[in-house]
């Protein structure tokens, strides 16, 4: 009896787990199960191109119209509720057990629920329904209140511009983007939303918000109250890993697993994407990293390690994840705000950049990047973070690019 | 042999491609994802449809001739 590959999660990991382990020729079936009825879809567009209905929910898929593998079977519309590893068998909420060899948890993370309520009016924003239901009253304009400056709410915030609002981000940070940035960096980038027309609000948090959809207060810190027809809540994300409890798996902010993706204690049992937590070699510490691009790269680990029992692969990725805010096109690869000292490349006035920032770790290696309106540069900063390349050889090859667009401008 | 495509207008810049599959796609100056060759021997195919797989909009495939 060929043995059974059982993917908890319709998540861009889950649907990539499948797809890699059909791609690396698994001898088995796989099952993919998820808790939303909707086909698969990809979460990036859902602050940016479907947000702004440049996109439909076609555009969005996973599938692409493409049909999965014969191998796989997809069961939608109903959530996981126990997962047992001494019996390998996963526990449907509808009570349908489903047997496994190997179980991969890639049930993704959630929106980190809004402190505050009001009649309603108030959005977060995560699935597609979120986002469909954002768009909705951002088509109705007014004023927006974005709260939190991190990816989510900047991105939330140009697109809400874009259909017409009339936008305040709310953080309580000075500047936000240190968050992911570093002190040094974070501020420079604090700039955008003004220098595209949106009124920001940092360093006040909120104390309350509320009011119904259309007339909403938001009061702040500082005792000043922001009108709203609509709130947007980005405050960040939690991992669904509330069903596992009952497992006796480690959980702790995420499932914690070895190396290889394995949850520690349970061999056979795997973890992809947001909802994992494992020791990355490069930080030395364990991690739970929330893009999209590991989301891919983990999966593709996973997959192998299913296959290849015997010659698994330790999975050391050099974080990527790009922000698209108005007519910017933000990339970072690394950690930036693990590391120490770092050089600018280009500058970051102007209202279209073009410049880069190298990061430098403790031992004088390249840490990490982030890049402004040059994808190019970020491409480079991403080979050299691969090859552990030093920082002043990082540091030349950014001027040596930087140059020739010089030359050819 | 495969025959390799790119939608230069979905390409976003993204350059997972790049980082992929770095002999066989690139990006200009502008962000937009350029074809260093135009076909794949089927060897190479799986290596290069996986690159493919990592664009998140989904801007490159690898057809059969």
């Amino acid at each position: 009896m060929s043995r059974t590959a059982l993917v908890v999660g319709s998540s861009v990991a889950g649907i990539r787990t499948a797809q890699a382990l059909c791609a690396g020729g698994f001898d088995g079936r796989i099952v993919i199960v998820g808790e939303e009825t909707t086909e698969p879809y990809d979460k990036p567009p859902l602050s940016k191109h479907f947000l702004a209905g440049t996109w439909d929910a076609g555009k969005v898929s996973l599938l692409a119209g493409r049909p999965l593998d014969e191998r796989v079977e997809l069961r939608l519309g109903v959530p996981a509720e126990h997962l047992d590893i001494a019996r390998k068998y996963v526990r449907l909420a509808d009570g349908t057990r489903l047997p496994y060899d190997q179980c991969v948890i890639a049930t993704g993370a959630a929106a980190r629920p809004s402190p505050w309520t009001a009649r309603d009016g108030v959005h977060v924003l995560r699935s597609l329904s979120d986002s469909a239901a954002l768009r909705q009253d951002l088509l109705r304009g007014g004023d927006i209140v974005v709260v939190g400056g991190g990816f989510i709410g900047a991105e939330v915030a140009a697109t809400a511009s874009r259909l017409g609002g009339s936008v305040t981000v709310v953080d309580p940070l000075p500047d936000p983007m240190t968050r992911v940035l570093g002190p040094q960096v974070g501020p420079l980038l604090t700039g955008i939303h003004e220098r595209h027309g949106v009124r920001t609000s940092f360093g006040t948090g909120v104390v309350s918000v509320e009011g119904s959809a259309g007339d909403l207060r938001v009061t702040l810190d500082d005792g000043s109250v922001l009108p709203a027809d609509t709130v947007v809540v980005g405050i960040g994300a939690v991992p669904n890993d509330g069903w596992l409890r009952s497992s006796g798996l480690e959980i702790s902010d995420g499932v914690v697993c070895d190396e290889y993706c394995r949850a520690r204690g349970a061999p056979e049992v795997f973890a992809a994407g947001d909802v994992a937590r494992w020791p990355h070699p490069r930080h030395g510490e364990l991690v739970r990293v929330e893009h999209w691009t590991n989301a891919v790269e983990q999966a593709a680990c996973v997959a192998h390690n299913i296959i290849h029992p015997d010659d698994p692969v330790a999975y050391r990725p050099v974080e990527y994840v790009w922000s698209d805010q108005y007519d910017w096109k933000i990339q970072i690869a690394g950690s930036p705000a693990r590391m120490s000292g770092h050089h600018l490349v280009g500058n970051l006035a102007g209202t279209k950049p073009k410049a880069a920032v190298a990061y430098t770790d403790a031992d004088g290696r390249l840490g990490a990047a982030v890049t402004v309106n040059w994808p190019r540069a970020l491409v480079t900063c991403r080979r050299l973070l691969a090859a552990d390349a030093d920082f002043t050889q990082a540091v030349t090859e950014l001027d040596l690019l930087a140059a020739a667009l010089g030359e050819r401008r | 042999m495969s025959i390799l495509r790119a939608d230069h207008g979905a390409c976003q810049g993204y350059a997972n491609c790049v980082v992929g599959a770095p002999d066989t796609y690139d990006i200009d100056d502008d962000g937009v994802v350029v074809l260093l060759r135009e076909h794949v021997s089927e060897e190479e195919r799986p290596r290069i449809e996986e690159a493919a797989r990592s664009c998140p909009v989904s801007a490159l495939t690898v057809e059969d001739e």
